[in-house]
């Protein structure tokens, strides 16, 4: 019996790196909470409770998920003509499995039947559900969307609805794209007329590539202010599944079979207002992205796991040239390049992770908490506002560089198995095709560089790294390596202040190059703060540092080059458009 | 129409994973290097029972006879959503073959009572006997029916008396019988996939144990807080000690042979019409062949 938990030691240790026991003293001291009889009994308790859980996450995610996978991706969902979706027979018994295990409510307060972990242990949980099926994380980790209900709805709404996704009675969508508002959701036209004769609002318009659109509570971005065309003039509205809405369309994807993704078209569906009006994108739907952002670093975690384990695997009993593939240098170092990778993501990933529990608290102790004196609360919305700032840069980054890194790592994956790779003989391909998504939804990477970029240019990415080296390593490798970080945070600033001094235009095209140094100095960092306490991990930093210092004086070299081509050559280089035959 | 079941389940060491240690150098089973599992046709068990409550209605109660760290397959059993575990542990029931257990189970199935079946798996990975659950329906004096592999239906006539109509595997096909209730089960590994544990019930059990396993203080403590298992000697089920332990055990063990497999180099067997002829003979004299 397998268990992608507990043979997972990299995402065991995190519950040491990241001091897990006060990640649970701060979602614990919330009275919100509600009584149970499976309330902890103190922070140990809490802490076994949350290894329990995962335990019992990896155990379905190993013996159902990832034994339904297969299927799943070669049969898919169907489309019935009365609009309505069928789920494929092994999805169906997947959210059976994960409703019984308790899983549905992971983040949720206790009062609605939920778990209530912190979003550290989410993350890890959508991790492992990713590996055993990619696409099923889709219905995993659309828990979002309980947690945009509890964070922002009336108490009636959250009532009505919070305890059935806890019991696996429903799951939701998010329905934000439009057809001519994907990455741009600031066009949404979706209009939400409220009429007066029945006290509602009511939905009128097309929605494209919903995620799970077939699920039961659809949260729902339309235009309440007919008169507002940018992004203000929208509103958030929760509508229950009705014939008001149908499924015209399941699109045909490349990969994550198992997620329906839908064609939604909506009739004068009523629906509930969701907190105030004009701030459903500006407000409610940034946070909603936000968790959801770090859901996809997770997925992209748990998916190149799958499939640097399948390609580990292969190179050590595949023998050609009378001896193991793995012994040949450039399959060892795609391997040795995948397996860092994964752990450098990890590393970013869940650090992120803790940082978006601590801001939480932050927050939630500034607004909620009336007995606390004055300049403690003031303290804490100081803390809250910074923590939003670093966390405004690491959770687009950790999308970033977990799902680029995903991508990396199956295609691989398939390199190492050769001509078995591209058969689908192997879950190889099916790793990749899943893979291709995760730097394209919630935000491609180009837009998750606009979001990380001006933490880099606007000195949180300064402050965040200076923290980090006023440590000073007994072992000399470490602080030798450290200050290979240092000198690389001083060719960012300097890459930094050049672009200061350019046009827009110059920023936008570079500022990847900026993020991506950044991130890897971050990212350094982590691991040399864990090799402290993981000898194991002394070899993964020094062998991330040591890879990415090249890339790092290689793109700073690009960044102060002044070369501007790409825009300034665009057609000369492009040619005319390629007429359609 | 609820229907009342009990599972009998049992602690078994896991013999299906047997490592190099599995063995002493003194050729007797390291306990300690086979963990102890929950007997895997009993969980099977166990899902038929929860499933019939899911659609019936009714109690799953849970009885284990074993020494006081069997209480794990108890827990295990709350995890995925018992409403009652039991746990029979006395050193008078010490070495009890299939007949004495058997005895033992059904007197405790007496005193739980109120029942419409009593399922077991159909066999433990230790004994391999499939003995027990037969021997348990002969004490009650109820039908049983083996190798369960579906429950197809369940009716209550005016009256109160229950019938249920069973798809059981023959080996070699199926049949589906009719059998009045109570009556006794034993449960096959493809009647059903057994439910994961409940988060929410692990960590409300997680520190439940029985009696014997702390001291009268910590007991105290546990027990206002619910965490306390049910502990039953066999006093508590009026059980006669003459038909219990080594006693009530009429197996008598012939003999213990430990056989341990020792590696002693290997023979290279050209490979010519001679060397074969040669392995071939050799087999012979050996009365391998």
């Amino acid at each position: 019996m397998g268990n992608f938990y507990t043979d997972n030691e990299d995402i065991q240790s995190y519950f040491e790196i990241l001091d897990v026991r006060s990640l649970a003293e701060m979602v614990e001291d919330y009275a919100e909470n509600g009584d149970a009889d499976y309330v902890p009994e103190n922070l140990e308790d809490a802490v076994d409770g949350y290894r329990r859980i995962l335990e019992i996450v990896g155990q379905v995610a190993a013996e159902t998920l990832a034994k339904n996978a297969q299927q799943v991706d070669e049969e898919g969902n169907t489309l019935n003509p009365d609009g309505t979706v069928t789920l494929h027979p092994l999805v169906q018994e997947n959210l059976k499995r994960m409703t019984q295990a308790d899983m549905m409510g992971f983040t949720l307060p206790r009062r609605y039947g939920g778990l209530n972990c912190p979003t550290t242990i989410y993350t890890m949980a959508t991790e492992i559900v990713s590996r055993g099926d990619t696409s099923f994380m889709n219905m995993f980790g659309l828990q979002g969307i309980a947690e945009t209900i509890n964070a922002f709805a009336s108490q009636e709404i959250k009532d009505e609805t919070l305890s059935r996704f806890c019991r696996g009675e429903v799951t939701g969508a998010m329905v934000l794209t439009e057809p001519d508002a994907g990455s741009d959701l600031q066009a949404v036209r979706l209009r939400a007329d409220y009429d007066e004769a029945s006290g509602q609002w009511l939905l009128n318009g097309v929605k494209r590539f919903i995620t799970n659109g077939c699920g039961e509570i659809l949260l729902t971005l339309a235009r309440s202010e007919h008169e507002i065309s940018d992004g203000s003039g929208l509103s958030l509205f929760i509508s229950e599944r009705n014939e008001c809405v149908k499924v015209r369309h399941l699109e045909h994807k490349l990969g994550i079979h198992g997620s329906p993704t839908c064609e939604l078209v909506f009739t004068n569906c009523p629906a509930k207002l969701i907190g105030e009006r004009r701030r459903g994108l500006m407000t409610y739907v940034m946070a909603l992205m936000n968790g959801a952002r770090l859901g996809i670093a997770a997925q992209s975690l748990g998916t190149a796991e799958a499939a640097f384990r399948l390609a580990r695997t292969y190179a050590y009993t595949r023998h050609q040239f009378r001896a193991p593939i793995e012994v040949l240098p450039p399959v060892a170092e795609m391997l040795t390049d995948s397996k860092v990778s994964i752990e450098a993501a990890r590393a970013l990933a869940y650090e992120t992770a803790a940082v978006c529990d601590r801001e939480q608290y932050a927050l939630r102790l500034s607004e909620t908490v009336a007995e606390l004196p004055a300049d403690k609360a003031k303290k804490m919305k100081q803390l809250s506002r910074q923590l939003k700032r670093l966390n405004a840069m690491l959770t687009p980054m950790s999308k970033l560089y977990g799902s680029e890194m995903c991508n990396k790592v199956t295609y691989d994956a398939i390199q190492v198995l050769g001509g078995s790779g591209y058969m689908k003989d192997y879950a190889a391909e099916r790793y990749a095709r899943d893979a291709r998504i995760t730097n394209i939804y919630e935000g491609t990477s180009q837009l998750q560089v606009v979001a990380a970029i001006k933490g880099v240019t606007s000195g949180t990415f300064q402050n965040y790294v200076e923290e980090f080296e006023q440590t000073v390593f007994e072992d000399a490798e470490l602080e030798s390596l450290k200050k290979e970080l240092v000198c690389a945070k001083e060719k960012i600033l300097e890459a930094v202040t050049y672009v200061k001094g350019e046009s827009i235009t110059y920023v936008d095209l570079h500022a990847r190059r900026l993020v991506e140094m950044a991130m890897s100095v971050i990212i350094g960092h982590y691991l040399l703060k864990q090799a402290v306490k993981f000898p194991r991990k002394k070899v993964i930093a020094k062998y991330f540092i040591e890879r990415e210092m090249p890339k790092i004086e290689s793109a700073r070299l690009a960044v102060l080059s002044g070369n501007r081509m790409a825009v300034d050559h665009y057609l000369e280089i492009v040619g005319p458009v390629p007429e359609v035959e | 129409m609820a229907f009342n079941s009990i599972v009998c389940v049992k602690q078994v060491p896991d013999t299906a994973n047997v490592t190099a240690n599995a063995m002493t150098p003194e050729g007797t089973v390291n306990r300690g290097a086979l963990p102890a599992i929950f007997n895997p046709e009993d969980l099977h068990a166990l899902e038929t029972a929860l499933e019939i409550r899911d659609r019936w209605g009714g109690t799953v109660t849970v009885i284990s006879m074993g020494p006081p760290k069997a209480s794990e397959v108890l827990r295990a059993c709350l995890y995925r959503g018992a409403d009652r575990a039991i746990l029979i542990t006395d050193r008078r029931a010490a070495a009890s073959d299939t007949l004495a257990t058997s005895y033992i189970l059904s007197k405790a199935v007496e005193t739980v009572g109120n029942y419409d079946f009593v399922f077991c798996g159909r066999q433990a990975i230790d004994g391999d006997t499939a003995q027990t659950g037969p021997q348990i329906a002969e004490k009650l004096e109820v039908p049983q029916v083996t190798y369960l592999e579906e429950v197809l239906d369940l009716t209550r006539d005016s009256s109160g008396k229950g019938t249920a109509k069973l798809r059981r595997n023959t080996g070699n096909g199926w049949e589906i019988v009719e059998t009045q209730l109570p009556a006794l089960v034993t449960v096959v590994e493809t009647a059903n996939e057994p439910r994961p544990m409940a988060a929410k019930k692990v960590l409300r059990y997680k520190n439940m144990v029985v009696p014997a396993e702390v001291d009268e203080v910590k007991a105290q403590q546990l027990k206002e807080k619910g965490l306390l298992l049910e502990q039953w000697t066999l006093d508590d089920i009026h059980a006669d000690l003459e038909r219990c332990g080594l006693a009530g055990s009429p197996t008598k063990v012939f003999r213990i042979e430990s056989i341990i497999l020792t590696k002693g180099g290997y023979v290279a067997v050209p490979a010519t019409e001679e060397g074969i002829q040669n392995l071939v003979h050799e087999l012979i004299v050996d009365r391998t062949l």
